[in-house]
């Protein structure tokens, strides 16, 4: 199956790895991601103003280009997913907008259309965690592994329809599928900081820790999560376990995070 | 042709204020049947029905028209003045000049105009007015209470104590329901088992009612007063009527670590179990799912050590087929689940749990046996926090919780806040409240008292989540008063979880053709003048079914519905509504879009013979409505694409004549 495929800027810097082995990952799991030809910044938060139409247009274009070639759109950053998702819901259900942002694109108008997936969702509902287990080379036995969802992967859920917020199991199903434990903490879909790190960094250390510390006091020896933004917190403000991007260690799992060809 | 008499009703200035009362009946006058017109002040008075009277013998009246107030207010007071003069009382027609006309204008000539026109519309209808005539039914002399909670013991005591037989069907092995379960009871603090077990001892030894426990209804059939009702009674292992429930048979159960659901999982029970030492009636029941001698032929140490012989393996289930005169419906409510509420970690952590589980741990005869400690590592709890308001009146959520108020809870969290500051001083007690809300006789004297005599921390505001680290758990709240954040170290978070229906209500509407709201609550026949009866006939509504009650509520609706039935079922024959529908055999069809339509179950299909030109016979099948159990609601005259049902008292033909008096 193909998918067309946003990566988004802090794939291209920051967070290579999460991109690399979702590419990867996919291979592996006979999912072909198409990545957007010209491809620009998502933004990085979805506005709320209901007049905000700018911010939303790069998201839109990539819906679009997706419904062209008539793939469903996937990306796998936390961030990304949640803007291209809510503007996707926008214009379904805002008339309003839609006619507004409509008045930017050439040609045919967009109407929400595409169906839009998280690189997690996909794994679930596309590939599914049983086709992943099957593909596991590497069981990640007795790593005890906390998942991280943050603020943006789940909500706001009405839009976003992943998990539920509050008792999410997606990511957890992912871990048992490649082998290893699953650490349920309570503190896996609290905000880590991120967005008053400039404001108030103090805050934002409290808020990571209070993450890390409950992760670990479930017992986890490590972290996964989608977020760049996330991770970068959580390892900035002083985790002492290690934080990876989920796909690193599916890719492992999968045993493609050694890439041969390089 | 008839010779209708027009009488004007001024309703003092109601009616008279906007509308030209003289002008309304000399212009009717003319219209055609028509033989006497007049208006007077207060058509309703013993004068203005004098009159009436007066005129059907002086004018020699076949039918009436009262131009007045709607036909809710006094239809049936114009309806025993007709019979009281002679007349047939569904010839008297209302023109309602009042609600629909001198309320809703303010120009006295555009309202005399609709009232006019109003008036010729009910006077070409009475035109082709007929005398109709209610039907009769019997009435089976037993009433059925499904549900074996204080709702339906209540009910059930107060039709026996009347005279006429219940049956109580209740699903679980024994009656009691929620109350049974509860440890006091709020606002006088006694205890819940001390006022309800001798209640519970009495329906047993009430020679009128009969108890079928861990039993539901399968079937229902028939109609107010001739219900046909099938009753499935599940296969206990156990004969009802030789065990003495002497309890030797779940001394000597090797299966001991089932979860006891009447401690709400919080300790276990045996595979052969009694769910309470009270429990009526007082018979064990085995489990099939955790009985080794059910699943694999292996054990039979209950039939050994029982003295009566009381234990049969084979038993199976029995349906038992009973008439009913009424069936009032009392099946509960349950807690809702709290797995979409994980911000509270209530399936992360044991010592997070609701207010029913309190009240087992509070409970002298719970798994405890009433010292309150944690379910983690039975520990005092030193710090409490209770959250009110979990998943009620919650619109913005209302995918997870409900919109309404379940109204129980500010009263027992004030109840379970105040017990424990009682029995456990050293410990804080916190409660987070959106609204404290205590009407009721002694509520909020009560809820004070938990604030100002025992020092419970009341604060507004909610809790935004709890993380369970280490042994405690950690509560992250705002205490809105005070614009504040607040981080509380507890050892025991208690949840007032939402209450709703049964989970059994559903089926059992559809059985019952009986309407629920969009929360699965039945709905009464009238919101604030008929509470206790449901919209279908003969069927009515006991305690929680209905919406969130406390216990004095229930108790006394309960007692409502029970003298509702008791009128019901004092009749011999039951007077129907003559305005139902009917079928034109030879216009049917037989195509059952009546049938789909009809929500009382009133149409059956016949197969019928008839005579056809050519002299021979020919059997069609047609459509045939049950006058007892038709509420006249009109939906198959409207379905039938034949035209073959009509409404008698509102024939298609009349409602025609009406709108063609409108367009004239």
């Amino acid at each position: 199956m193909k998918f067309s495929y946003f990566p988004g800027c802090t794939l291209k810097n920051k967070a290579k790895d999460l991109d690399i082995y979702a590419r990867r990952s996919a291979e592996v799991l006979g999912i072909t991601l198409e990545e957007i030809e010209n491809w620009q910044c998502c933004g990085g938060v979805f506005s709320t103003a209901k007049d905000e139409v700018a911010t939303k247009l790069s998201s839109v274009r990539a819906l679009k280009e997706a419904k062209s070639k008539d793939q469903p759109l996937v990306s796998v950053c936390s961030a990304c997913h949640n803007v291209i998702k809510q503007t996707n819901h926008a214009i379904q259900t805002d008339k309003e907008f839609a006619d507004k942002v409509n008045r930017y694109m050439a040609e045919e108008p967009y109407n929400g259309e595409t169906q839009v997936y998280h690189y997690l969702e996909m794994l679930r509902d596309v590939a599914g965690f049983d086709a992943v287990k099957a593909k596991v080379v590497n069981p990640l036995k007795g790593k005890k592994i906390a998942a991280y969802y943050g603020c943006l992967l789940l909500r706001p859920n009405s839009v976003m329809k992943m998990d539920d917020p509050e008792n999410p199991k997606i990511m957890e199903d992912l871990i048992k599928a490649m082998g290893a434990d699953a650490v349920v903490y309570a503190n896996r879909n609290e905000c880590c900081g991120g967005y008053v790190s400039f404001e108030s960094p103090e805050l934002a250390k409290k808020k990571s820790l209070a993450v890390v510390e409950n992760a670990k006091a479930a017992g986890a020896e490590m972290i996964i999560t989608a977020c760049p933004l996330c991770k970068y917190n959580l390892i900035k403000n002083g985790a002492d376990i290690p934080v990876v991007y989920f796909t690193e260690l599916l890719a492992e799992a999968l045993g493609v995070k050694e890439d041969t060809n390089e | 042709m008839q010779r209708i008499g027009v009488f004007v009703c001024w309703c003092g200035s109601n009616i008279a204020g906007t509308v030209d009362v003289q002008a309304v009946s000399e212009a009717l006058k003319n219209e055609p049947g028509v033989v006497y017109s007049t208006n007077y002040q207060y058509m309703c008075s013993q004068a203005g029905q004098d009159m009436i009277k007066n005129a059907v013998k002086e004018h020699n009246l076949t039918g009436i028209v009262v131009c007045s107030c709607s036909p809710r207010m006094h239809e049936a007071t114009f309806r025993k003045t007709a019979a009281a003069a002679g007349l047939n009382p569904y010839m008297v027609e209302i023109a309602n000049i009042r609600e629909q006309c001198s309320w809703v204008h303010k120009e006295m000539p555009i309202g005399t105009e609709k009232a006019i026109i109003l008036g010729k519309a009910a006077i070409a209808k009475v035109n082709l007015n007929t005398p109709l005539i209610p039907g009769e039914s019997p009435v089976t002399k037993r009433a059925l209470v499904i549900g074996g909670g204080i709702a339906g013991i209540q009910t059930a005591l107060d039709i026996a104590d009347a005279g006429f037989p219940v049956d109580i069907v209740e699903k679980q092995p024994t009656i009691g329901g929620k109350m049974a379960q509860l440890d006091k009871t709020f606002p006088t603090l006694d205890c819940a088992a001390c006022i309800l077990t001798p209640k519970m001892v009495d329906v047993a030894q009430n020679d009128k009612i009969r108890i079928f426990s861990y039993s539901e209804v399968a079937e229902v059939g028939g109609f107010v007063g001739n219900f046909d009702v099938k009753i499935k009674r599940r296969a206990r292992y156990v004969k009802e009527d030789v065990c003495t429930g002497c309890g030797a048979c779940v001394e000597k159960c090797p299966m001991k670590k089932v979860p006891n659901e009447f401690n709400l999982g919080m300790d276990n029970r045996t595979a052969i179990y009694i769910p309470f030492a009270q429990a009526v009636p007082k018979v064990a029941t085995i489990d099939p799912n955790h009985c080794n001698m059910l699943k694999n032929g292996k054990c039979g140490l209950c039939a050994k050590v029982c003295a009566a012989g009381a234990i049969d393996y084979k038993q199976q289930d029995e349906i038992i087929e009973e008439k009913y005169g009424a069936i009032v419906v009392a099946t509960g409510f349950n807690p809702i689940s709290m797995d979409k509420f994980d911000e509270y970690a209530y399936n992360q952590s044991k010592d997070v749990i609701t207010s029913l589980e309190f009240e087992r741990l509070t409970n002298a005869a719970g798994p405890t046996a009433g010292k309150l400690l944690r379910p983690s590592d039975h520990k005092h709890p030193h710090t409490i926090v209770f959250v009110q308001c979990v998943g009620s009146r919650c619109a913005a959520c209302a995918e997870k919780g409900k919109e309404y108020c379940s109204k129980i809870c500010c009263m027992y969290t004030a109840k379970h806040a105040m017990l424990t500051r009682d029995k456990y001083p050293d410990t804080e007690v916190y409660v987070f409240y959106i609204d404290v809300r205590t009407p009721g006789k002694n509520f909020d004297e009560f809820y004070r008292r938990a604030v100002e005599e025992y020092g419970v921390h009341y604060i507004k505001g909610m809790v935004g989540k709890v993380v369970p680290e280490g042994d405690k758990l950690k509560v992250q709240a705002s205490d809105l008063l005070d614009n504040k954040q607040l981080h509380i170290d507890a050892d025991l978070v208690v949840l007032a979880a939402a209450i709703e229906p049964d989970k059994s209500a559903r089926p059992l509407a559809t059985m019952l053709t009986a309407s629920m709201d969009t929360n699965d609550f039945f709905t009464e026949a009238h919101p604030k003048l008929r509470p206790v009866e449901s919209p279908t006939a003969g069927v009515f509504l006991s305690g929680t079914c209905q919406g969130p009650k406390d216990i004095p509520e229930t108790v006394s609706q309960a007692g409502a519905a029970a003298s509702k039935v008791i009128g019901l079922l004092a009749k011999d024959k039951l007077t129907g509504n003559p305005c139902v529908a009917n079928s034109d055999e030879l216009m049917c069809n037989g195509c059952s879009s009546c049938q789909r339509v009809c929500p009382y179950g009133a149409i059956s299909y016949i197969d019928k013979e008839f005579r056809m030109p050519d002299r021979t016979t020919k059997i069609r099948r047609v459509a045939s409505v049950n006058p007892a159990v038709c509420q006249g609601c009109g939906a198959c005259t409207v379905a039938c694409p034949s035209g073959a049902m009509d409404l008698k008292g509102f024939a298609n033909e009349q409602i025609m004549a009406e709108v063609d008096a409108i367009c004239k």
